[in-house]
């Protein structure tokens, strides 16, 4: 399992998702922490392309051994693209959380909303609470 | 750490799958130091656990184990537990930690005179498990004397302190649980750590003992269903006499209306614990097989459809998923 780590040129939303902003595209993830808290990731739902996803609701479902978390959208938008890798490889959100472990990759409604986002800092702080 | 019964319970180490594959194929340690244990001694030991265990205790010649469930006159479960014979008049209860004290409590106020002592031990234990292909050569290389066959129980001393190794387990694999010393217990678990036991957690015990479908209490197992029900009339023995035994012939006689089953997830997806069968029925026990693959559990079905290769759907958080009954056990050894 990789060790733990939170990259800074991340947005991360306080349920424990994160979202790379990178013009009007975002790609989305868990974090390290989520990960680490379900463990062994084995399936995982991906929404249809075209889905239209509402930020700080539940737009995918992780289920690991242990337990199933629901995945909470970090910004509004458009799926444009989704991970198949995820189908067949489950375990790469364990493995490496922000880069092939990705979610879903969105058209951005809203960049204003990116503002209700928590920089790495603040999100590694609020860990510790 | 999880808190649990009152213990700091280890749920993980180094991850539920590659922990569970250990054990399947080489050797994983566990502590399982929150079990209880009681013992009984004295002339009518054999008398008051007869009273009390579902199964025929006077089968257990000394140095042997067996399997039991606790019934209350009812015939619901209590606890379910094994019993080690130590001795001619003495005997080690194993229980569950979340129902320790209350069982304790049943074997003193069912005493009704006997000549026994009651004595409860779980302060004195703590216990290891070492399970997998390879426990027994790993422990046998640090025990002063030949393991215990299966379902036998001896004194002996492993990395050089003395244990009580009973050849039982809770995994579906072969293998050893220690009982000892609590201060001797760090020692002996950094020894088999060493020899190579990957330490297991109890995230990893609770899959594997469900591919081998065996019962959790307060999961399969409680007061509200019988051990009929539960699929586990192959260890009551009502000519014992014990208490529960009229409720639990009667429902030989008269089949209940559910029956616990195992079964496998035929679709992607995992079903968990309370969730309901539609059309009746619920699921006690439910993860992800590491072995198999699939989603797979035990569930309590109406009695019709409690069949092996009968399928049925299972409502798992909304969404409706298919699943069909297996032959018991999901994995077996070999």
């Amino acid at each position: 399992m990789a060790e733990a780590s939170y990259p800074a040129d991340l947005l991360y939303h306080p349920d424990h998702d994160w979202a790379r902003v990178e013009g009007d595209v975002a790609t989305f993830g868990i974090t390290w922490h989520a990960q680490d808290a379900l463990g062994d990731v084995v399936f995982v739902e991906v929404p249809a392309i075209g889905a239209l996803l509402t930020q700080n609701e539940p737009y995918t479902e992780i289920e690991s051994v242990k337990a199933v978390a629901e995945v909470f959208a970090p910004l509004s938008g458009e799926v444009i693209a989704v991970n198949d890798v995820l189908i067949e490889r489950p375990e790469a959100i364990n493995e490496d959380p922000y880069g092939e472990g990705w979610t879903v990759k969105v058209r951005v409604a809203d960049g204003a909303e990116a503002s209700g986002l928590l920089e790495r800092d603040a999100y590694v702080a609020s860990l510790d609470e | 750490m999880v808190p649990f019964a009152g213990w700091d319970m280890p749920v993980q180490y180094e991850g539920v799958i590659s922990e569970h594959v250990a054990v399947r194929t080489a050797a994983g340690i566990f502590d399982v130091s929150h079990m209880g244990q009681i013992e009984t001694r004295g002339p009518a030991a054999l008398a008051l656990l007869q009273r009390l265990c579902s199964n025929d205790v006077a089968l257990i010649s000394s140095g042997g184990a067996q399997y039991s469930v606790l019934c209350r006159e009812d015939g619901g479960v209590l606890d379910d537990l094994f019993t080690y014979r130590l001795g001619e008049q003495r005997y080690l209860t194993v229980t569950n930690a979340a129902n320790h004290e209350q069982d304790f409590a049943w074997f003193v106020a069912h005493r009704d005179g006997l000549d026994v002592e009651i004595i409860d031990r779980a302060a004195d234990y703590a216990m290891l498990a070492v399970q997998g292909p390879r426990a027994r050569s790993l422990v046998g290389a640090v025990a002063g004397a030949p393991l215990p066959a299966r379902m036998t129980v001896a004194p002996g001393s492993v990395a050089g302190v003395q244990a009580l190794v009973c050849g039982t387990g809770y995994t579906g694999e072969d293998g050893v649980e220690l009982l000892l010393a609590p201060a001797d217990a760090p020692a002996v678990w950094d020894a088999l750590v060493g020899a190579g036991a990957h330490p297991a957690g109890l995230a990893a015990r609770d899959t594997l003992r469900t591919e081998a479908c065996y019962h959790l209490y307060g999961n399969d197992l409680d007061l509200d269903h019988g051990p009929i029900e539960a699929g586990l009339g192959w260890c009551c023995k009502e000519r014992t006499g014990f208490i529960g035994s009229d409720a639990v012939a009667a429902s030989r006689e008269q089949p209940p209306a559910q029956r616990l089953v195992p079964f496998v997830l035929t679709e992607r997806g995992v079903a968990r614990a309370g969730d309901q069968v539609i059309g009746g029925g619920h699921v006690t026990s439910g993860t992800f097989s590491p072995t198999l693959e699939v989603a797979i559990g035990l569930a309590y079905l109406p009695r019709e459809r409690a069949v092996v290769g009968s399928e049925f759907d299972i409502d798992v958080r909304g969404k409706s998923r298919h699943a069909r009954v297996a032959e018991r056990p999901l994995y077996k050894h070999g």
